[in-house]
């Protein structure tokens, strides 16, 4: 796996705008960005409504992946490109997913939307139809997914890495600082976790640092090579960002995204918590 | 959620008898910026969060008391400023040279 496999730049997603073959997905969870203007043809999926289960606290099951694709015209056959605001973590977060379902031709663009707007590349208003697909998915691949047992029996065990800020992994913070301070669970992170902040992984402008910087910075945060790896963060979206990073671009072989995270690890009763940094 | 809310507006269901609230503007030309990316940093200059700001300009972030770092990026240019924030409210603004 390299780079280039899983990331293409903004000049790249420009010069194959409207390539068939190729479909653009952008992934926001307040799409409001999308309708004001988006590449050119691309589609958008809605992390909250399209991606998560409508009354269960899980994301959508293969059936309503699949059904969700063949509405938006997206096939099998189609490579899928995807960016989105928030430094692409939603869009990380959709990566993962595609991987999870089996669609394997699938790529970031680096930097995502921030990125594109800062060079203030183009973007359009115009709706975007395709016409429906009859799209099959995979079973989950849960190789790639954690759940909450084996997070408590990772402790001490695997690498459990807290991609939240240093004030959340500390417990002064229990969400990122856009948002209020309120919730049900308690403040602090999992035992054992290293604290390395998703945005250690990104430049200022939303694109991925070197492999180079990246390796350094995992190996320096002690995080151990013959190990299983475990990332976690809020609500597994930041998380998918540093999945994205270990598993995609640097290449570990054992590396699952904790989607419950903190809202749900903060929640369960009678698990260890540390607090302080 | 971590996605970003939508930027401004009112204060109405904010409790700032124990929330720590960071707002203002950005400002550039004598005009507001509309799309600039606004970021926290902490002490140690850590990326805590980031908005975009709204048609006029606004962001706003929810912090703990202490000291913060704002730096606006957007296609104009950037700006930065620190401040010593408090539980409540905690406005201020960012001019982009």
């Amino acid at each position: 796996m390299s780079r280039t496999d899983v990331l293409v730049s903004a000049d790249w997603a420009q010069e194959h705008l409207g390539d068939a073959g190729l479909v653009f997905v952008e992934v926001d969870e307040d799409t409001s960005a999308y309708d004001k203007g988006h590449l050119e043809g691309a589609v958008k999926l809605d992390w909250k409504t399209d991606l998560q289960d409508p009354l269960r606290r899980d994301f959508v099951d293969k059936e309503q992946f699949e059904a969700l694709l063949s509405a938006k015209g997206i096939s099998n056959d189609d490579a899928v490109v995807l960016y989105g605001g928030n430094n692409n973590w939603f869009a990380a977060y959709a990566y993962w997913y595609f991987k999870l379902y089996g669609h394997d031709a699938v790529k970031l663009v680096d930097g995502g939307r921030k990125k594109w707007e800062l060079d203030s590349r183009p973007l359009s208003d115009a709706e975007v139809t395709r016409p429906a697909t009859q799209y099959t998915a995979k079973e989950p691949d849960t190789s790639i997914r954690a759940f909450r047992d084996e997070v408590v029996a990772a402790i001490d065990s695997k690498n459990l890495v807290d991609v939240r800020s240093p004030d959340e992994f500390a417990g002064k913070l229990v969400a990122p600082a856009h948002l209020p301070q309120e919730g049900a669970q308690r403040p602090g992170h999992i035992p054992s976790a290293v604290n390395v902040p998703w945005s250690k992984a990104a430049n200022e402008d939303g694109t991925f640092k070197s492999d180079e910087e990246l390796a350094a910075l995992y190996a320096d945060a002690g995080l151990d090579d013959g190990k299983a790896t475990i990332a976690y963060c809020r609500i597994g979206e930041r998380s998918s960002h540093t999945w994205f990073v270990l598993h995609e671009l640097l290449g570990h072989a054992d590396v699952k995204n904790y989607d419950g995270s903190w809202t749900e690890y903060g929640s369960l009763v009678g698990v260890p918590i540390a607090k302080g940094a | 959620m971590c996605g970003a809310p939508k930027q401004g507006g009112a204060l109405a269901g904010i409790d700032l008898s124990t929330q720590t609230v960071i707002q203002g503007s950005v400002w550039h030309d004598g005009s507001p910026v509309a799309g600039a990316y606004v970021r926290l940093l902490d002490a140690t200059d850590e990326f805590t969060a980031e908005v975009v700001t709204s048609p006029e300009g606004e962001f706003r972030f929810f912090a703990a008391p202490g000291e913060w770092k704002l730096r606006s990026l957007a296609p104009v240019g950037r700006a930065e400023r620190v401040l010593s924030a408090e539980v409540g409210l905690n406005e201020t603004t960012l001019a982009i040279a």
